[in-house]
């Protein structure tokens, strides 16, 4: 702790911090560019000025750069001298002697770093008589808008992109004043957070081309706290909302789990909402198709919910958990399905039990960032759990961070830490059949199929712990070299995950995990689930998918309801084909148009998630709600799927009341099931009211409020009512100072920037004041109650003539709901097949020609990619990308020639 | 039936001037201040009372549901009536009056204290805060002046020897009162002002502070018989005054009795119109301070010095 | 006392002035050129609208009478999609025409825009836009600023350098 002084004041904060730091977790407005709470300080803009002072005496002082002055006892600083005033007032304008006159169309007007700081220094006249320098602008994609125009210089972008994210294709060339932030030649910038940019960014350099095509200002957003739903890790978003329509998804910040940075998927995958593919009404389909009024669905469906039908429900991971038990509670326990194929749901429960039972500790994303060793095991972290790859780099800067932290360098000296160690000496370990896009920070890769990867794991668990089933694996060097790092390790991370798809590497991962449990070390493993609540859906009680084939085999379904779900993407087109012709009735509840909607008898529109409210699992069974950001009715018919199943319910039982909002169901829900019972209480419902009133979405600044609706009627109407949520369509209410978890906004007097976050941390990059959001459902077991698993070992294919193939995820297009943004679309590659060059010269293949590829029943047409990482005779297939069946991955299967 | 034909006379003379003063008052006012006024409206814009009449007709007549509709229907009619009743016992010309009797004066003050209900029970049966307050301010204001009213007219009647108005304009004959009675004319005058509550005394309804007083929540014709209301209390007030202090119908025969009763009568009409142009309202506690203070002391000390000089010539 | 009455005197004297009135609509009153009254939108000297969409006009305006939406033309151009005034709101205090940093939006004198239906008081862009330049002549907001959206090129606008070679190697 030191003692320090600031403006006279005195305050005890932490020692060896940057004074930059320090002071904005004091509250003061300290001017500021080039430093990011999560990227550091380079000292390059000068804008951060202060004055220091010797002791008491010293009345001159002299000026310093804030965020390159270590904190230290007996500091004396002030913020406001007349001398430092000027000098920062003279930083700004000497920025902005080359700025354009921009501001109207430029997308980063009204939430600029620039133009608060601007203001903020005072500089308001342009005494600077010459031309202003000009670029020229690159093409970077469909996900981001360059105009290098407006830049600043202050290396931010390429801090975050190339430090921080990893990229390799955005850097800073020429020099003198010729400064330019860009790739060698236009093109698609490749990195899977290049969307961090348009915040990064703190003038408009880099912007959102998504929220371009229909851009809205911050101030005008009526903004809702909303949950990623494109991957298990449930990253904070805010889904800011106008004249009806989503306009764009910002990064909200969460200290245990997404920080400053959210995934291209998270970001711009939000624009399958406006899908053409969209339902947007009920639709009742035998043959033809024919578009039903809410009023006569009853008439429509009375027939299916008679006496002694045979009722099934199939439930969904990537539905909330209200909804899935709004279907629990229509077919009842013993007819609900899990929406998922038997092997992920024995995975999943697998996984789900290991991680409940075995008294390891489960990290979150902040803590894997301070792991010194990590072990990865058959997960593409950054195509499956992109949020994590990103943490996981940070574990490699944590590594540097120790090194210089030896040597008396502060963390915080960015530019310092790279230089102590020009070549990145990490303790990761990353074993995957393919080259990953963490290779560049890992010590050493391993490539391999899913049994090479499971005995490698198995045999570094029997090196920690004789009691571990024995194992052999060809690669004992780097076994005992992995078995030793974790030995000696303070921090040791493991992660795998469900998404892999292979028993064996989820099981030896559980393994090393138990032999370092066994071994009375502190261990994390980090565990990755397919779906936004995978999680969730796995604690409801039922049965997977492949049962309830089975049992239609002998009783015949007459009524299937199907929530939010495509069955062609968890079983195989025959066995559904078959399955479906054995419904009678078959109700579909979905957002988009899939081949189950296709067959369905009835369709009903479900609400995407920025029309709903709703409760989400994620990958470290942190429960998180999302918020309706679209007020009801404003995409058709459309409902939220609770709503949808309980009209189904008063349809079927004439008894039933019916539950009035989401909150009933919620109850109920925890009534039901013991599972959810730590949730009791956790959420604020929809009676929460802050000094009486409720959370405004709209800011206060708002506009147009007597407009929008003047075209329909000049009379004006009371602004919609929300039942379910402490949140108002308005902007009336209670804005200041909000729950953590109920934060519309990052707005703070003078902060109209994303930087204002700081002022909802009780530090920069820390955690939110009151506490993260999000409640962990798994109770930590106190010991260990698990034991290792028996691996059966693998079953070698040698000689005949089949190929091991597993699954190739992609960030853009194996996700179902995102694959349909049109950004996105763009980025989706065609069906693929990954082959070593050798394999395929050996098998008479060219790249890029097309070949069968036939796994069990399923005959697939792909593209062939060369990939020289791959290990010999294993090949991998694209998953899921748009236009492809399901297929059991991974598995064996014949390649042919076409 | 003499007294009947007077009767619908004096009925309909009465108001429609109180009718007609809504023009007067808007066209002298806007002259006062630089404007034209109504002049839309018909010929010099005088069918404008016609319109508003039409208009105020046609207006909701909305009571609130929190209020005492008994008694706030009744209130604006209680103003109407006291009102018009003591128009009865004013002369208009010799032998024109519709009840000449002992009493005239008496029963003026009379029904100029039940005229404080009207504005009291309106304040009160509202149930809204600022037509309490105008309610209690008018109460308060109206009993304080009552009481010099009448004392001030004390030394006319005992210098006429009668509480007729009609004897009191006979015995004017010689002499209007005003000259010997000057202190009695400026505290009636005064106190005529405070009881019609107009401007600058229109502290019950002052609408930068009250909304509208007691007539806040009034609408459509309710509102509309305290609008008449007023302008036949300011015409009452310049009757008497133009009665008792200015010989009422007495003046030189070139013109007969009742246009000089008229004319004088209708001077001080302008006069109240003329306060409300040039002066501004004092503060509540301004008026009742020169209500007690001031006027009360004068009028006494008229009524003394007037009994003594009587005493003395007697 | 003498104060009251030398009021009531000078009050009655006014009497015998001038009445100030105008006798509108027979006399029409002047209307001085930066009269606040209707509002338009204007365009450039090339006769495309002025209007960029920014949205600060909306956000200046103290009763929220003005809703726009951004949209972009081929050549990169930003315009408003639709752009709607309330006039049954509007109290014409000119903020939007301060705020306005194209000139687009500006207030005419004119205030004769009575309507008996008070929906028609609702104007869209085809009743705002006029086909004219306003009250400032010759300004063209793209030449000012950085941006290329059809109207000049990258360093063709007015106080520009030509865009940087980021190739050259010389100091």
């Amino acid at each position: 702790m030191a003692k320090i002084k600031i403006d006279g004041k005195q305050f005890e904060v932490e020692a060896g911090k940057n004074l930059l730091d320090t002071c904005l977790e004091l509250g003061f407005d300290i001017p500021h560019f080039c430093f990011h709470p999560a990227l550091g300080s380079v000292g390059s803009c000068r804008l951060c000025a202060v004055k220091k002072y010797k002791d008491e005496e010293d009345s001159r002082g002299r000026i310093v750069m804030s965020c390159m002055e270590p904190v230290t006892d007996g500091l004396i600083i002030s913020t406001h001298d007349e001398e430092e005033k000027t000098f920062r007032a003279e930083v700004v304008e000497s920025l902005m002697t080359n700025h354009p006159h921009d501001c109207p169309v430029c997308d980063e007007g009204g939430e600029c770093h620039l133009q608060d700081m601007t203001v903020m220094t005072g500089h308001n006249y342009r005494q600077f008589d010459f031309k202003k320098r000009t670029y020229q602008n690159q093409e970077l994609g469909p996900f981001i808008k360059h105009e290098m125009n407006r830049c600043i210089q202050c290396y931010r972008c390429v801090r975050f992109y190339k430090d921080y994210a990893g990229g390799k294709d955005l850097n800073v060339f020429a020099s003198n004043n010729r400064v330019y932030f860009g790739r060698f030649e236009d093109g698609t910038l490749e990195n899977e957070f290049s969307g961090n940019l348009t915040e990064v960014c703190p003038t408009g350099v880099f912007t959102d081309k998504t929220a371009h095509k229909h851009f809205t200002r911050k101030w005008d957003l009526s903004n809702t706290p909303s949950v990623c739903t494109h991957c298990s890790l449930g990253c904070n978003t805010l889904a800011g909302e106008r004249y009806g329509t989503l306009r764009r998804i910002r990064n909200r910040y969460h200290g245990d789990i997404n920080g400053y940075f959210l995934c291209d998927r998270g970001r711009f995958g939000y624009e399958f909402v406006g899908s053409d593919n969209r339902i947007k009404e009920i639709w009742k389909q035998n043959g033809n198709r024919e578009v039903v009024s809410s009023e006569s669905l009853s008439e429509v469906l009375s027939g299916a919910f008679q006496e002694g039908h045979n009722m099934v429900g199939i439930g969904s991971p990537r539905a909330s958990l209200e909804a899935n038990y709004s279907l629990l509670s229509l077919v009842g326990t013993d007819h609900f399905y899990h929406g998922v194929s038997a092997h992920e749901y024995e995975l999943t429960k697998m996984a789900l039990d290991f991680m409940q039972n075995s008294g390891i500790q489960i990290p979150t994303l902040k803590q894997m960032e301070t792991a010194d060793v990590v072990l990865i095991l058959g997960e593409d972290l950054v195509n499956t759990a992109p949020r994590m790859a990103l943490a996981v780099r940070q574990a490699a800067r944590h590594s540097m961070n120790k090194d210089a932290g030896a040597k008396k360098i502060p963390e915080w000296t960015e530019l310092a830490v790279r230089d102590n160690q020009p070549v990145l000496s990490t303790q990761i370990y990353v074993a995957t059949p393919k080259k990953d896009s963490l290779d560049d920070v890992i010590k050493q890769p391993f490539r391999g199929g899913y049994s090479e990867i499971a005995a490698l794991a198995s045999s570094v668990a029997a090196l920690l712990d004789k009691n571990a089933p024995a194992a052999d694996s060809e690669h004992k060097k780097l076994a005992s070299d992995i078995a030793k790092a974790l030995q000696n390790a303070e921090n040791p991370l493991i992660i795998s995950g469900v998404t892999c798809g292979d028993k064996e590497v989820l099981q030896s991962a559980c393994n090393v995990a138990q032999a370092l449990l066994n071994n009375d070390k502190k261990v994390m493993l980090g565990m990755i689930f397919p779906e936004s609540n995978s999680t969730g859906l796995s604690l409801f009680p039922g049965k997977p998918l492949a049962d309830l084939f089975a049992s239609s085999e002998k009783k015949p379904v007459d009524t299937l309801v199907v929530l939010e779900n495509d069955l062609y993407r968890r079983a195989e087109t025959g066995q559904v084909n078959d399955f479906l012709l054995k419904c009678k009735q078959v109700i579909v509840l979905d957002q988009l148009q899939n081949e189950t909607t296709v067959k369905a008898d009835v369709v009903l529109p479900a609400a995407v998630f920025s029309e709903s409210e709703g409760t989400l699992v994620n990958n470290e069974g942190r429960a998180q709600r999302f918020y309706k950001a679209i007020p009801d009715g404003e995409n058709g018919q459309a409902r939220e799927s609770w709503l949808w199943l309980n009209e189904l319910k008063e349809i079927k039982e004439n008894g039933f009341e019916g539950w009035s909002s989401l909150d009933d169901v919620f109850q109920s829900m925890l009534n039901e099931l013991p599972a959810f019972a730590a949730l009791k209480g956790k959420f604020p419902d929809e009676g929460f009211r802050m000094l009486g009133r409720k959370i405004p979405r709209e800011s206060f600044r708002y506009s147009g409020r007597t407009s929008i609706h003047a075209r329909e009627s000049v009379s004006e109407s009371y602004p919609p009512e929300d039942f379910d949520s402490p949140f108002a369509f308005s902007m009336e209410g209670q804005q200041e100072d909000p729950p953590s978890s109920l934060i519309t906004s990052y707005w703070s007097p003078g902060w109209n920037s994303v930087q204002a976050t700081n002022k909802y941390l009780d530090k920069p990059n820390g955690d939110l004041k009151g506490g993260n959001p999000g409640i962990r459902i798994f109770p930590t077991a106190a010991k260990s109650k698990t034991s290792y698993f028996k691996l059966n070992g693998s079953k070698s294919n040698k000689g005949t003539g089949e190929w091991q193939l597993f699954p190739v995820y992609q960030i853009f297009g194996s996700e179902e709901l995102s694959a349909a943004a049109s950004s996105l679309s763009e980025r989706i590659k065609e069906p693929f097949l990954l082959l070593h060059p050798d394999d395929a010269r050996d098998a008479g293949i060219d790249e890029s020609t097309a070949v069968q590829v036939e796994i069990k029943n399923e005959k697939l047409t792909l593209r062939v990619n060369f990939e020289n990482s791959l290990p010999r005779k294993v090949a991998g297939v694209s998953l899921q990308l748009p236009g492809m069946p399901f297929v059991a991955l991974p598995g064996s299967g014949k390649i042919t020639k076409m | 039936m003499h007294t009947a034909i007077v009767i619908v006379v004096v009925l309909l003379v009465v108001i429609s001037i109180a009718a007609g003063l809504i023009w007067v008052e808007r066209r002298l006012l806007a002259l006062w201040q630089d404007r034209l006024g109504p002049n839309r409206v018909g010929p010099l814009g005088l069918m404008q009372v016609l319109a508003d009449m039409i208009k105020i007709f046609f207006k909701e007549d909305w009571i609130p549901p929190f209020a005492d509709k008994a008694v706030f229907i009744i209130a604006p009619a209680i103003t109407m009536v006291t009102t018009l009743l003591s128009f009865a016992f004013i002369p208009w010309a010799p032998n024109f009056v519709v009840f000449d009797s002992n009493f005239g004066i008496l029963f003026f003050l009379g029904f100029s204290s039940l005229g404080v209900y009207s504005v009291v029970l309106a304040g009160w049966s509202s149930n809204n805060k600022y037509s309490l307050l105008g309610g209690m301010r008018a109460s308060a204001q109206m009993l304080t002046y009552e009481v010099f009213m009448g004392i001030s007219l004390m030394g006319v009647v005992m210098m006429a020897d009668s509480f007729s108005f009609s004897a009191i304009v006979k015995a004017q004959q010689h002499m209007w009162f005003f000259i010997p009675q000057f202190a009695g004319f400026v505290v009636f005058f005064i106190a005529g002002i405070a009881e019609t509550h107009r401007l600058p005394f229109d502290i019950p309804e002052a609408e930068g502070e009250l909304v509208a007083g007691y007539h806040t929540e009034y609408s459509g014709m309710k509102f509309g018989m305290f609008f008449v209301g007023e302008y036949m209390g300011i015409t009452l007030i310049s009757a008497i005054i133009a009665t008792l202090f200015f010989g009422g119908w007495l003046g030189p025969s070139f013109l007969p009795p009742f246009v000089w009763f008229f004319l004088k009568t209708f001077f001080f009409i302008g006069v109240f119109i003329l306060l409300r142009a040039g002066l501004p309202r004092p503060r509540y506690d301004q008026l009742m301070e020169f209500g007690w203070k001031i006027l009360f002391p004068l009028s006494l000390v008229n009524l003394l010095v007037t009994a003594a000089v009587l005493l003395f010539i007697k | 006392m003498y104060s009251i009455l030398r009021t009531l005197w000078l009050t009655f004297l006014h009497l015998f002035h001038k009445s100030e009135t105008v006798e509108y609509p027979e006399v029409k009153p002047y209307l001085a050129p930066r009269y606040r009254g209707r509002i338009v939108l204007t365009r450039d000297s090339d006769m495309n609208e002025r209007c960029v969409a920014c949205n600060l006009c909306a956000a200046a305006c103290p009763t929220d009478c003005i809703s726009l939406q951004a949209a972009e033309g081929p050549d990169g151009r930003r315009y408003p999609e639709f752009f709607r005034i309330n006039f049954s709101r509007c109290i014409f205090c000119g903020l939007c025409e301060e705020a306005c940093p194209t000139y687009a939006i500006q207030l005419v004198p004119d205030f004769e825009m009575g309507e008996y239906d008070r929906q028609n008081l609702v104007y869209e862009k085809e009743n705002l836009l006029i086909s004219g330049q306003g009250k400032y002549p010759d300004y063209n907001f793209y030449k000012q600023a950085g941006v290329d959206m059809g109207v000049k090129k990258k360093g063709e606008g007015e106080n520009e350098e030509k865009p940087v070679d980021t190739k050259t190697l010389l100091p």
